[in-house]
């Protein structure tokens, strides 16, 4: 029943260091590029210098416009599909302890969500207009 | 390998999951919705009926189908039935005639009942989200009305933070007890006189606060009135009786087996609880004028007085509690039955004044209004009273004496403006024509619900006994 | 002596970054923020002996939350949450509960005793993997609460279509 894990204090998790050095460097780097360069870069700003770049052309509208709710739709369906394929990390991995129960469970997980992509996709939630 | 777990006592869950699942794909083969709704009440007869020859536990103990949660799916069961009954003319004079209304119905139910059956504090949980999930979606369900949207917006974020709330409080617990079973918990507590630790209180307010919201109870009642106004009558209708029903289902589940040890201390905080919630839900229903708005503080009022049977925390209170809550929903769903045949196309019917005079031109409609207005009062010979007499009961013989002093007080406060309603329709003249729409189905609901009123109000004794059976003959198994 | 001095490190992140979150006028700026509160929890859960997770919450969080987050803030128009200056006029009042729970939650929080620990020691998690460990428990113990989580998405997918899609097909 029950799973407590270990407390801060007792557990050093060394495997990811190289991520931390890897993360401390990378984060070093774009703030140390953009100190140096405000430091010895030349100021010569004019007004068109100054405008928000548009492929060269002259900008028209403001540059935060509103988004089309269709990408809502498109977001929340990544979402759901992505927390499903999370749970096939765990289950494939001990798949072959859990056997044959434990591919009912995820078959009528993937069914239930199925139904779910059936209902969306005969909706039009997939179609773009 | 593991061996499979039985599944007969899950079967009824199973058999609406199978249900809904099918309503959802059927809805894009089937034009006519009508034909949806009548598979959804043929699925929930179904499923009642399987839910009476379920018992066991399962799951190592994560789901009980015991008594009491047989007797309260019973209720979301019926509640379902009726609700869908109500809404097939309703739903398409709101223009708002889509498949996904009816499973998600079946969905909202099929989380209640796992709410109801939970053993397990993370099966409650889920149970919880799945319900309230589906009424968010359901009480935005049109989609061109503000009110609607809000509505939907207001309870989904009061709702996420309460949710929160009951997270933190299980956390509390499981780090407290090392175990999310119910009876684990109760069991550690015991064990190690864990009673008087204020983390454990802490978990328990935050268990009050989350259970409070669900069931509509003062101080945590504010979404209450906004949501049921603006979600479409159907669905007010649907989660003034059902959401409300679990809430109290599982409240009484945790409150008196996993704190069981601490019943002086939880009946402190609830006290004050009912006595509020009865206060607030009473005296401001006086001043409404939208009548969907007046019977929202009126199901916070209910609130209270069912909240008593849970501070009785006797066999009795709870066999109460769980009679006034299945009475509650025919009489609660009875009325806003009345109120969806006032409206039709171009006018709402949902202000007060909009009943005068009712009883002249609709003499039948007014006459119900009439039943399920007394047995909100707790008139008899209507079901309303012999709910709120037995949980009043339950009370005085737990020692609440002056607790149901008050609460009478409350209740004969309440019966200025259900009399109202009365008054309106029998000794005022229409000021307007006022037409009603009517259909078979929603005759049908009428005719259940006001049998329901009158035949439990006469024959009060079976179904008491029915509860307190459903109680003694599996409480927790 | 590190792992406190981590722990410490994150847990003041956290708490100042959650802060500014929801403190920023211009929700863009929130949810940047919060990108990096992401990464610190995972942090969090790295040192919790809790690798799945912290995988988790990077690739759920912060790669498709955090994405959902931002179309809802692009969907809305930006210019009129800038300028509201207080969306709730009772706000002492606000406060004021938010100080009575603190202090409950502080008086609770200090009597907090462990309850007993369960099987899944660093050793073991080591030696089978959390991944493992994990997946062991939840397609064994708690197999119902699986189950649903797939009915509750499944929701999630029916609530977006019926209050977001333009047109609903019949």
């Amino acid at each position: 029943m029950r799973i407590i894990t270990g407390m801060p204090g007792q557990y050093i998790p060394s495997d990811y260091l190289p991520i931390l050095i890897f993360m401390m460097i990378a984060t070093a780097f774009g703030l140390g590029t953009l100190v140096v360069c405000s430091i010895f870069r030349p100021r010569r700003t004019y007004a068109e210098k100054l405008t928000p770049y548009e492929s060269g052309n002259p900008p028209i509208g403001e540059p935060r416009m509103r988004f089309s709710v269709k990408f809502y739709i498109i977001a929340m369906l990544f979402v759901v599909f992505d927390v499903e394929v999370v749970f096939l990390y765990p289950w494939a991995v001990v798949f072959d302890k859990i056997g044959l129960f434990a591919y009912v469970e995820m078959m009528l997980f993937i069914f239930i969500l199925l139904v779910g992509y059936i209902y969306a996709w005969k909706k039009d939630a997939f179609t773009w207009d | 390998m593991v061996e499979f777990p039985p599944l007969g006592p899950v079967m009824p869950e199973i058999l609406m999951t199978g249900f809904a699942l099918l309503i959802l794909v059927l809805d894009l083969v089937i034009k006519r919705k009508e034909t949806l709704a009548f598979l959804s009440v043929a699925a929930a007869a179904v499923v009642m009926y399987a839910v009476l020859g379920t018992s066991g536990v399962t799951f190592s103990g994560m789901f009980a189908a015991d008594g009491y949660s047989m007797f309260f799916k019973l209720i979301f069961l019926l509640s379902l039935i009726l609700s869908i009954l109500i809404s097939v003319k309703y739903i398409a004079i709101e223009r708002v005639n889509y498949g996904e209304y009816y499973s998600l119905m079946l969905f909202s139910t099929l989380g209640m009942m796992i709410m109801a059956s939970a053993g397990d504090l993370i099966v409650l949980y889920l149970g919880i989200e799945l319900m309230a999930l589906s009424t968010y979606v359901l009480a935005g369900f049109i989609r061109h009305a503000v009110k609607s949207n809000e509505a939907a917006v207001k309870y989904f974020l009061l709702g996420a933070f309460a949710s929160a709330l009951l997270l933190y409080g299980i956390s509390l617990l499981y780090g407290l007890t090392g175990t999310t079973d119910i009876k684990g918990v109760a069991a550690y507590i015991s064990d190690n006189g864990l009673a008087g630790n204020p983390a454990l209180m802490l978990s328990v307010i935050l268990f009050v606060v989350a259970f409070g919201f669900k069931i509509a109870a003062a101080p945590f009642h504010m979404w209450a009135p906004d949501v049921y106004e603006g979600a479409p009558t159907s669905i007010t209708a649907f989660m003034s009786v059902g959401p409300k029903a679990a809430g109290f289902a599982a409240m009484g589940r945790v409150f008196l087996i996993a704190f069981a040890s601490l019943q002086v201390q939880w009946a402190a905080i609830l006290i004050p609880l009912a006595i509020v919630t009865m206060a607030v839900g009473n005296i401001i229903a006086i001043s409404q004028t939208n009548i969907k708005r007046m019977l929202a503080y009126s199901s916070i009022a209910h609130a209270g007085y069912a909240l008593m049977g849970v501070i009785a925390g006797t066999p009795e209170g709870l066999a109460g509690m769980m009679s006034y809550l299945l009475i509650y929903a025919f009489m609660n769903i009875g009325a806003f039955a009345i109120i969806i045949m006032l409206r039709s196309e171009g006018f709402s019917g949902e202000n007060i004044s909009d009943y005068e005079g009712l009883s002249k031109k609709h003499p039948v409609s007014a006459a119900l209004m009439l039943i399920f207005m007394f047995s909100l009062t707790g008139i008899p010979p209507t079901a309303g009273f012999i709910g709120k007499f037995y949980v009043f009961m339950a009370a005085v013989n737990a020692g609440y004496t002056w607790l149901v002093v008050v609460a009478v007080i409350f209740s004969a406060i309440s019966a200025f403006f259900y009399m109202r309603i009365v008054m309106y329709m029998y000794m005022k003249e229409p000021r307007r024509e006022v037409e009603l729409t009517t259909s078979p189905a929603l005759g049908l609901a009428l005719a259940i619900s006001a049998l329901g009123v009158l035949v439990i109000g006469v024959f009060p004794g079976r179904l008491l006994d029915l509860a307190r059976i459903a109680i003694t003959l599996g409480w927790g198994l | 002596m590190l792992p406190e001095l981590f722990f410490y490190y994150n847990a003041t992140v956290i708490t100042v970054l959650s802060a500014l979150v929801v403190t920023r006028s211009n929700p863009v700026h929130s949810i940047m923020l919060m990108l990096v509160m992401f990464f610190h929890i995972a942090a969090l859960y790295l040192f919790l002996n809790a690798e799945f997770l912290a995988a988790i919450q990077i690739i759920v969080y912060a790669g498709a939350i955090l994405v959902l987050f931002l179309f809802v803030v692009l969907l809305l128009n930006l210019k009129k949450e800038l300028v509201t200056q207080i969306f709730i006029v009772r706000w002492p009042l606000g406060l004021v509960a938010m100080a009575g729970l603190l202090v409950l939650m502080f008086a609770g929080i200090k009597s907090f005793t462990l309850g007993p620990t369960g099987d899944f020691t660093i050793e073991k998690i080591a030696g089978e993997t959390h991944t493992a460990a994990i997946g062991t428990v939840l397609f064994t113990e708690y197999i119902v609460p699986f189950e649903v989580a797939s009915l509750v998405l499944l929701i999630a997918i029916i609530g977006a279509i019926v209050l977001a899609k333009k047109q609903i097909k019949t």
